[in-house]
C-alpha cells in the first residue's frame, strides 16, 4: 500500500503536492475532471521519480459516482488529499444562484460526499490520513468573497468534526488554510509579495505537517497571526471595513 | 505592469509579464505584442532578459522523457538545472556542462550558451544539447539541430533569447559514480605563477581560480586555483540543501574597499600550504554561492553588475596584468573575481568563450563604476578580447561589436527572419543586435 489519492489534481497546489509526495516515495492517484489534461504532468512525475502515477476521472459534483470511483481504485490509498476549490465570481454569485450553488457544491458538498465514503473505509481499517485544503477566507466572511468563504468555513467545520470522529480510529485529519498563493486562481490579482506563497512552499508545508500528524496548518505561517488579528476585530468595526 | 529586474537588481523596471500554458496562447502573445523577450529564472545579471514585455518560461517545467541507456534527457525549457541534478545525481548522472549556479533554466542555459569549469574539455552548454524546439516570430515551432538548421542553431545558442521562445530541449547527461570531487587547491603568489599553475593542471577536467583583485605591486594576480575531478566511490546520496537566505538588502556601505580587502585576506590566508587536497561535494565545488539565497542583496539596493571579459591566450598575460593593475588602483573591487582558462571557441555567433583567459568580477553600482568599466573596456579591446552579454548591463555598441566577428551574420539572420523587431531586450537595443 503506497498510494496517495489527490483530488482536484489539476490545481497548482495539487500538482506541487503531487510532485512532493512522489519525491518522497509515494505512488499517486490523481483525480480530476478531464483528467487526461494531466497526461504530460503524470509523465513528468514518472520521469523524475519512477513512481506509479494513475490518472482517474472524477467529477466532484457528480455525488452518485463517488462510491464507484473509490471502489474502483486498484489499491486502497494510504491517504487522501483534497485540493478541490472553486473561487467563482462573488458579484455574479450574489445575483445568480447557480453560481452560488456551484461555489458551495464544489468547495463543500462535493468534498463532503467523497470524504464521507473514504472516512468510513479508513475508520474501518483504522489507518490513513485525510488532508483537506480549506482557506483563510473561511475564517471570517468578507464582502469580496463571502460565498466562497462561507463554503470554506463549512468545510473547515466539517474537517474539525471528522478529526474528532476519527481520533479513536487513529485516522489523522489535517486542515490546511492557505493564504494568498500564486496560482492560476489568483493570477489576475495583485498580491502582496510577503504574504504570498508559491505552490511549492504550500506543498512542502503540507507534506511536513501531515507527516508530523498535526491538525491545522496556516501557510504561509504568518497567516495564522494575520487571521488572529482579523478575527479579533469587533464585528461593529469589521462591518465598516474594506479588507 | 509589474516591477521586474534580473540578478544584478539593476536596472529595476516596470514590465508586462506574460504567461502561457499551451502553444496557442504563446503564439497569440508573440503575434499581439510589438516586441518581447523570453525570461527564465532571472539569473542573468544585467538587462539581457529585460524589456517592456517579458514572456515567463519558468512555469514550463515538465520532464518529458529520459533514456537510462544513453542519458538523453528531454525537458521543457523552464526546468531548472537544480531540478535535473536533484533527479539524476542519485541515479548516477550529471550535467555535461554547468555554470556556477544551478538555479537557471534550460532555456536560459541555451540562450547564454553557458559554460563552466570544464570549458577547456567539454565546451559550452550547446555541446550537450541534441536538439531544441523553438517558437519563432510567426508562431511556427521548429525543431532545431546543428545539422538541419545550422544558422538557427548558431544564432540561438548564445543568442540571448533574441531568436524566439525555446520550448523544449534534449540534453545528454554524463555518467558519474560519486557526488564527491577530489579537489586540489594551489596557492600562487602572482600572475605568472597563476598562469603556470593553469597550464600545469590543464589535464584536470575542472578548474577555476579565485583572484585577489586588490593585491598590489608584484602580488598582482595571486590566486587560489581549484582543480578537481569526480571520485569513484559510488556515493550518490545527493539532496538539495535548504538555502540560507540574505533576508534584506545590505546598506550599500557594508561592502567597501576595507571589508572586501579583509574578506580577500581571510579567504586567501586560510589556505596555508602551496598545494592542498580536499574532498568536497557537488554543491561546494560547482555552486558555492547557491548555498546563500539572494546573495545579490549584499551589494545594497542599488544593485551591482558583473564585469566578465575574455582575452585570447596570446594577449592574456599582458592584458590581465594591465586590467588587474587598473582595478587595484581604482580601489573598487569585488568579493569574487574568478579567473579561468578556456578551450577553443565554438561556431555560435554570440557565444562568449574563446581560447584564452576570462576574468569575472562584481562591482556594486556606485559613482564612478561605469567610467572605470569604460576604461577597462578599452584595455580589453586593445588586447582583442570581448565582453560577456549575460553579465552585462552597460557595454556600448562599439565596444561590444568589436569583440564578436560574427555579429553581422547574427544581425542579418535576425533581419531576414523578422526576429529583429519582435524579440528585443534593453540590452539588444543598446548594443544594436
Amino acid at each position: 500500500m503506497s498510494y496517495v489519492l489527490i483530488v482536484g489534481a489539476k490545481s497548482d497546489i495539487a500538482k506541487a503536492t503531487a510532485r512532493g509526495y512522489a519525491k518522497h516515495g509515494y505512488d499517486l492517484y490523481l483525480a480530476a475532471r478531464d483528467v487526461q489534461e494531466l497526461t504530460n504532468f503524470a509523465k513528468d512525475i514518472a520521469t523524475r521519480t519512477h513512481r506509479d502515477v494513475n490518472l482517474i476521472e472524477l467529477d466532484i459534483l457528480n455525488y452518485d459516482s463517488h462510491q464507484a470511483f473509490y471502489d474502483n481504485l486498484k489499491e486502497e490509498p494510504l491517504g487522501v488529499i483534497s485540493a478541490v476549490g472553486y473561487l467563482g465570481e462573488q458579484e455574479k454569485a450574489q445575483s445568480d444562484f447557480s453560481e452560488t450553488q456551484k461555489i458551495i457544491d464544489t468547495n463543500y458538498t462535493g468534498v463532503v460526499s467523497l470524504f464521507n465514503i473514504i472516512a468510513d473505509d479508513f475508520e474501518k481499517r483504522r489507518s490513513g490520513f485525510m488532508v483537506g485544503i480549506s482557506s483563510v477566507a473561511g475564517d471570517r466572511g468578507r464582502k469580496s468573497n463571502y460565498i466562497y468563504g462561507s463554503a470554506k468555513a463549512a468545510l473547515t467545520a466539517y474537517f474539525s468534526g471528522l478529526r474528532n470522529r476519527l481520533y479513536d480510529a487513529q485516522v489523522h485529519v489535517l486542515t490546511v488554510k492557505p493564504g494568498f498563493v500564486a496560482t492560476k486562481m489568483t493570477e489576475d490579482m495583485d498580491l502582496p509579495e510577503k504574504l504570498t506563497a508559491q505552490p511549492e512552499e504550500v506543498a512542502e508545508d503540507i507534506y511536513k505537517v501531515q507527516q508530523k500528524g498535526r491538525d491545522m496548518l496556516y501557510t504561509k505561517r504568518i497567516w495564522r497571526y494575520v487571521m488572529m488579528i482579523i478575527k479579533m476585530i469587533p464585528e461593529w468595526k469589521f462591518k465598516e471595513m474594506s479588507i | 505592469m509589474k516591477a521586474c529586474t534580473a540578478w544584478g537588481m539593476y536596472p529595476q523596471i516596470e514590465c508586462r509579464h506574460f504567461k502561457f500554458n499551451k502553444e496557442a496562447p504563446l503564439k497569440q502573445i508573440i503575434g499581439d505584442q510589438s516586441s518581447l523577450i523570453p525570461y527564465g529564472n532571472g539569473r542573468s545579471y544585467g538587462d539581457s532578459a529585460l524589456s517592456e514585455n517579458i514572456v515567463d518560461v519558468r512555469p514550463k517545467d515538465y520532464f518529458i522523457d529520459f533514456d537510462e541507456e544513453s542519458g538523453l534527457l528531454h525537458v521543457q525549457a523552464g526546468v531548472l538545472l537544480s531540478e535535473i541534478l536533484e533527479t539524476f545525481v542519485p541515479r548516477g548522472w550529471f550535467l555535461k556542462v554547468t555554470p556556477g549556479t544551478k538555479l537557471i533554466t534550460v532555456g536560459g542555459a541555451i540562450a547564454s550558451d553557458v559554460h563552466g569549469k570544464n570549458h577547456h574539455v567539454e565546451g559550452c552548454f550547446s555541446e550537450c544539447v541534441e536538439e531544441f524546439d523553438i517558437m519563432l516570430t510567426d508562431g511556427e515551432i521548429v525543431t532545431c539541430t546543428k545539422e538541419d538548421t545550422p544558422d538557427l542553431w548558431k544564432a540561438t545558442c548564445g543568442g540571448q533569447g533574441l531568436t524566439g521562445v525555446t520550448l523544449e530541449a534534449k540534453l545528454t547527461l554524463k555518467r558519474i559514480n560519486s557526488q564527491y570531487i577530489d579537489q586540489t587547491t594551489i596557492k600562487t603568489k602572482n600572475l605568472k605563477e597563476t598562469f603556470e599553475a593553469f597550464e600545469e593542471y590543464s589535464h584536470m577536467p575542472y578548474s577555476v581560480a579565485w583572484i585577489d583583485c586588490l593585491a598590489k605591486g608584484n602580488e598582482i594576480g595571486k590566486c587560489l586555483l581549484m582543480v578537481g575531478n569526480f571520485r569513484d566511490d559510488g556515493k550518490l546520496d545527493y539532496k538539495l540543501k535548504p538555502q540560507k537566505s540574505i533576508p534584506f538588502n545590505f546598506p550599500s556601505f557594508a561592502l567597501n574597499n576595507w571589508s572586501v580587502r579583509a574578506f580577500n585576506w581571510l579567504y586567501y590566508g586560510k589556505v596555508k600550504e602551496k598545494v592542498s587536497k580536499q574532498r568536497v561535494d557537488i554543491d561546494t565545488f560547482f555552486y558555492p554561492l547557491d548555498a546563500i539565497g539572494h546573495w545579490n542583496r549584499i551589494y545594497g539596493k542599488k544593485g551591482f553588475t558583473q564585469y566578465q571579459f575574455i582575452l585570447p591566450k596570446e594577449t592574456s598575460y599582458k592584458g590581465l596584468e594591465e586590467i588587474l593593475t587598473a582595478i587595484s588602483k581604482s580601489g573598487k573591487g569585488s568579493f569574487l573575481a574568478v579567473l579561468k582558462l578556456y578551450g577553443k571557441a565554438n561556431e555560435n555567433w554570440l557565444s562568449f568563450p574563446m581560447e584564452g583567459y576570462s576574468l569575472a568580477l562584481d562591482f556594486k553600482i556606485e559613482k564612478g563604476v561605469f567610467e572605470l568599466l569604460d576604461r577597462l573596456d578599452k584595455i580589453v579591446l586593445k588586447h582583442k578580447g570581448r565582453i560577456y552579454l549575460t553579465k552585462d548591463v552597460r557595454v556600448s555598441k562599439t565596444t561590444f561589436e568589436q569583440g564578436y566577428p560574427n555579429i553581422d551574420k547574427f544581425r542579418q539572420f535576425r533581419q531576414e527572419n523578422k526576429m529583429a523587431e519582435k524579440f528585443q531586450s534593453l540590452q539588444s537595443k543598446r548594443v544594436g543586435i
